[in-house]
């Protein structure tokens, strides 16, 4: 068994795909809760789609796509909360419009500049697509995502539970709103190339709200939750090498069944 | 001494005056109600007060206390509903305003949890999960949450709205308990009798106009009798 792990992880984008993924896992997991809770669990679905037109338009002019795509998402990011939070249009509508503006933008560009690139590896990833240096941006993105969010940890939890509340004794949660999309839009972009656009936010989703069914405070909702992220990620790496299924959508569907048995478990417990 | 004192406050919502030259103020010991019909205003002057909506003209001045030592009970969200998080979270992070750039929680942020559970009875709640909770004991949870960011002073915005009678009255003995004990109220309510039953002072907001003093005066006047329905005696 371990023979045959290190012949999987021998080959050099098999072993990129682990890093990236697993700490993209990690820091999405993180940030999932907060986004579950706060109800803001489409963002990532959104954004990932403005990350699809930022990839296309750098695909176009030749630019590295990171460099590019990561500020033009952290400013989708910032629109939607702002619209969410000042403007007359909600949420949830300011999503579907961003999201499909993006798409549509990215294709248009993509057909006027004769582009070829991977569209079925922009949508549903592709573990090949990573490159030594897209290793490096994701590592110092996600050790600054982490660290991040440990420092500011209670105060998160504090806007996420209360924003009135925290913001009535002082706490500047407009702040936290913005550091949480901030590193959202961070944390999607990195991962989406692995994930890809239809797939990152359930990177975020999903661990947050398997936990939720079984756990009973913050702290375990956030541990858990990024074990499961971990665990999934890894797992569904390794079969879909080994059944030659896409990695991004046996990611998915591993995190589904995981889902499934902690909602039984939860549902167990509540009989009891 | 005067912990705020409103004057000639001009506030908006959404464009639209909410209320205008209102003139009050909350001695130090105070039990202040604010009453008044929906629409009235109430929710943006609570807003006010704490900060998070601008006047657009008057001042509010706060002696005593500082803008930010005010212990807020909001109304619960829907969020919170399904909320994972312990009773322990909860309550500790009312003390989060005290260590002002230190990350995490100190030995003394606590022991101040301990206390205010304590003094809210809900010692053997605290490592439940504040979702499988009563409406009762969510309230007191975030009574105690609320002393650990002040000791002077709370507002309480509808603090038994949903609650059954029982537990209604139980609160309302928890919150008079502190105030005997120097805290300073404010409640926003629509539960009238109870109003002038525990409150010293009364703030009734209405569209046109509004009556400011003492609870004791209040029930003499035509604004309480159109509050009350018209058909209550008071035996205060």
């Amino acid at each position: 068994m371990i023979n045959e792990l290190s012949v999987i992880f021998g080959y050099s984008f098999m072993s990129r795909a682990l890093i990236v993924g697993v700490l993209v896992s990690l820091c999405a997991a993180l940030l999932g809760s907060s986004l579950v809770l706060k109800r803001y669990s489409m963002i990532g679905d959104g954004l990932s789609h403005v990350g699809y037109g930022a990839f296309a338009i750098a695909a176009a002019a030749g630019i590295a796509p990171l460099w590019f795509a990561i500020p033009i998402v952290i400013v989708a990011a910032f629109l939607l909360l702002f619209i969410t939070k000042k403007g007359k249009m909600g949420g949830d509508s300011a999503i579907a419009i961003l999201s499909s503006s993006s798409l549509a933008i990215g294709m248009i560009v993509l057909s006027l500049c004769n582009v070829t690139i991977d569209i079925n590896g922009y949508m549903f990833g592709s573990i090949l697509a990573l490159k030594d240096n897209d290793v490096a941006v994701s590592v110092v993105c996600s050790v600054i995502v982490c660290a991040m969010y440990i420092i500011f940890y209670h105060r998160i939890f504090a806007v996420t539970f209360d924003e009135s509340f925290s913001s009535a004794t002082g706490i500047r949660s407009g702040i936290y709103n913005v550091l949480i999309s901030v590193l959202t839009a961070v944390v999607i972009v990195v991962g989406m190339r692995l994930m890809g656009a239809l797939l990152i936010s359930s990177l975020m989703i999903f661990p947050a709200v398997t936990s939720m069914r079984v756990c009973r405070s913050f702290r375990s909702v956030t541990v858990c939750s990024a074990i499961v992220s971990v665990v999934c990620f890894t797992a569904g790496l390794i079969i879909s090498y080994y059944i030659d299924i896409p990695t991004g959508a046996g990611i998915v569907v591993l995190d589904l069944a995981v889902f499934l048995v902690f909602a039984l478990i939860g549902r167990i417990r509540e009989r009891q | 001494m005067k912990l705020i004192e409103c004057k000639d406050l001009c506030m908006k919502y959404e464009g639209i005056t909410a209320f205008e030259n209102l003139t009050f103020a909350i001695d130090e010991g105070d039990f202040l109600c604010i009453v008044g019909e929906n629409g009235s205003g109430k929710s943006t002057l609570v807003k006010g007060i704490l900060g998070l909506k601008q006047y657009s003209a008057g001042s509010i001045e706060f002696g005593g206390v500082k803008p930010k030592e005010i212990g807020y009970l909001p109304q619960q969200t829907a969020a919170q509903k399904d909320f994972p998080a312990t009773v322990w979270e909860v309550v500790l992070s009312g003390c989060l305003n005290r260590n002002s750039f230190f990350p995490f929680y100190t030995k003394e942020n606590k022991e101040r949890a301990k206390h205010e559970i304590a003094k809210m009875k809900i010692e053997d709640l605290v490592h439940k999960s504040y979702r499988n909770l009563s409406g009762g004991q969510q309230q007191r949870v975030l009574l105690a949450r609320a002393l650990c960011a002040t000791e002077k002073l709370l507002l309480l915005d509808e603090p038994v709205s949903g609650l059954d009678p029982v537990v209604t009255s139980e609160m309302y003995e928890v919150i008079d308990e502190l105030n005997k004990n120097g805290v300073t109220i404010i409640m926003v309510t629509h539960d009238i009798h109870n109003a002038v039953h525990y409150g010293t002072k009364i703030l009734n907001m209405s569209r046109n106009g509004y009556y400011f003093g003492d609870a004791k005066e209040y029930v003499k006047t035509d604004a309480f009798r159109a509050m009350a329905g018209g058909c209550f005696h008071h035996d205060k």
